[in-house]
């Protein structure tokens, strides 16, 4: 199982009638059971790139081949719950399926346990995070796709979920594509880093880390985000597209 | 507690009224409350009554569901919007009146012709409200049902339906008091009985007591409905709605 990624441009009209290029030319490949991280500062184009890759836009020049009729988890970045159903009901509707102790471990994971029959516009954005990260991975999918699954939190509270995440994500053989605007969370979570430039998107550099997640020490972090400081800031933004 | 004393408010305010307006013009609580109990010991004003309920739940059913599906074909489908939007100008503005006789000198002095007159009259606001709804919908819903492979039905359930439910209510709650107030005028035209034609009986007849009788008996009948079906409906419709202070 394999996604294949090939967009060679991505273009919208504003309301204006302006022509926008929100990406130039993004081509990449995961395996199953690799984590792939999107980085690149805010308002590159990453969202609109997994609207993509999770067929929600057709209208893209390129070609992405996804594993024919995968179960696909998203979490979005604001966690588009269903209002009027309570937590458990959130995840159950997409889940019928789900095996009880699985679910059950997986309220017990994420903290939800206690709040399973409140509903959305009762929960704080963490909380409601961790129910979009329960639905998501209730499905057991087959391709799962974080979108700033850790912005708008505080260190501590981000730093509890991505431990959470990176739990979850063990021992599955799932093609994972998380994207954030924090290098720190992309090196503790990701197999393998695309940095993006500016807008209109494109990849800069292609960085595997080799060492398991759950090996990486401080040190190797460290030196891991200090080369990916070096590339960004390295490379001259290129805004000559506007 | 609130509403019994402004129920005493309204007794007493008519009691005192006829006082002024002689018995003849406006006749006292307890003659009327007479007139209402001979007419329910004979049975007449729960049959006209039961008539008129039918009436009621037929054509306010048969233009809910219609208008329903109309406007929220109208709210997704452009082409539809375009097309229909002339029809719903035009029956959004035709009297009731035009409509009612109409009916009965085209499909003659029958059932079909009251129901489906008093039908029509509710349609069209029933079609705007549910073509506001319908726009209304959220797209990041609609992608999230996109991306988990919802099955239409489900999506329609638990992710559409709960985002109209609240014009649907509106729609209802509008639809209801036009439909109590159009019925009464069909069934005045052209029908043999019904609290309409009662009304009419005593208008011609000048007898007021016998009018006010059914008028209120009528307007009970509507508040009781509206307290214990359609309050309660709508209380159920927003209990996930956190509540407001």
């Amino acid at each position: 199982m394999r996604l294949e990624v090939d967009i060679a441009s991505k273009t919208f009209k504003s309301a204006a009638g302006e022509q926008h290029d929100v990406i130039a030319g993004v081509a990449f490949t995961l395996d199953a059971g690799e984590v792939g991280v999107l980085v690149g500062p805010s308002g590159c184009g990453k969202s609109t790139m997994l609207r993509i890759l999770a067929g929600l836009d057709h209208d893209f020049q390129g070609r992405v081949s996804r594993p024919a009729g995968a179960r696909i988890g998203f979490v979005f970045q604001e966690p588009r719950l269903l209002p009027w159903r309570s937590v458990e009901e959130n995840v159950r509707l997409v889940a019928p399926l789900a095996n009880e102790a699985k679910l059950s471990a997986l309220f017990e994971i994420l903290e939800l346990k206690a709040h399973l029959n409140h509903f959305p516009g009762e929960l704080s954005l963490g909380l409601a995070r961790r129910v979009a990260l329960a639905r998501a991975f209730a499905i057991e999918p087959e391709f799962l796709i974080l979108d700033e699954p850790l912005a708008s939190l505080d260190v501590a509270l981000a730093a509890r979920l991505r431990d959470e995440i990176a739990m979850l994500m063990g021992g599955r053989s799932v093609i994972t594509l998380l994207v954030t605007h924090d290098v720190d969370d992309a090196v503790r979570l990701g197999d393998r880093l695309f940095l993006l430039s500016p807008r209109p998107a494109q990849i800069l550099a292609d960085l595997p880390i080799r060492t398991p997640r759950g090996e990486r020490g401080d040190a190797e972090i460290a030196a891991i985000k200090l080369d990916i400081m070096r590339r960004i800031n390295g490379t001259p933004a290129k805004r000559d597209a506007s | 507690m609130p509403r019994l004393l402004s129920f005493a408010v309204l007794l007493a305010t008519w009691w005192i009224g006829s006082l002024f307006a002689g018995d003849a013009k406006l006749p006292p609580p307890p003659t009327v409350l007479t007139v209402m109990i001979a007419e329910a010991r004979s049975g007449d004003l729960f049959f006209h009554l039961g008539v008129t309920l039918a009436r009621v739940t037929l054509a306010f059913t048969l233009a809910m569901s219609l208008g329903a599906a109309i406007g929220y074909l109208m709210g997704r489908v452009r082409l539809a919007d375009r097309l229909g939007d002339p029809w719903l100008i035009l029956l959004l503005n035709l009297p009731a009146l035009v409509v009612i006789v109409l009916a009965y000198i085209w499909a003659g002095l029958t059932e079909v012709a009251a129901i489906a007159a008093i039908a029509i009259n509710k349609l069209p606001t029933a079609v705007v409200t549910l073509r506001e709804g319908t726009r209304a919908l959220e797209a990041a819903l609609d992608e999230m049902a996109t991306v988990f492979a919802l099955p239409r039905w489900k999506k329609f359930r638990h992710v559409i339906l709960p985002q109209l439910s609240p014009y649907i209510a509106a729609a209802a709650r509008s639809g209801l008091s036009l439909v109590w107030k159009i019925v009464l005028v069909a069934e005045l035209l052209g029908r043999p009985n019904g609290i309409g034609f009662e009304i009419g009986v005593a208008f011609q007849l000048f007898d007021i007591p016998l009018l006010l009788a059914y008028s209120l008996s009528f307007a009970a009948v509507v508040l009781l409905i509206e307290t214990l079906l359609v309050q309660p409906f709508e209380a159920r419709l927003s209990r996930w709605r956190p509540r407001a202070a």
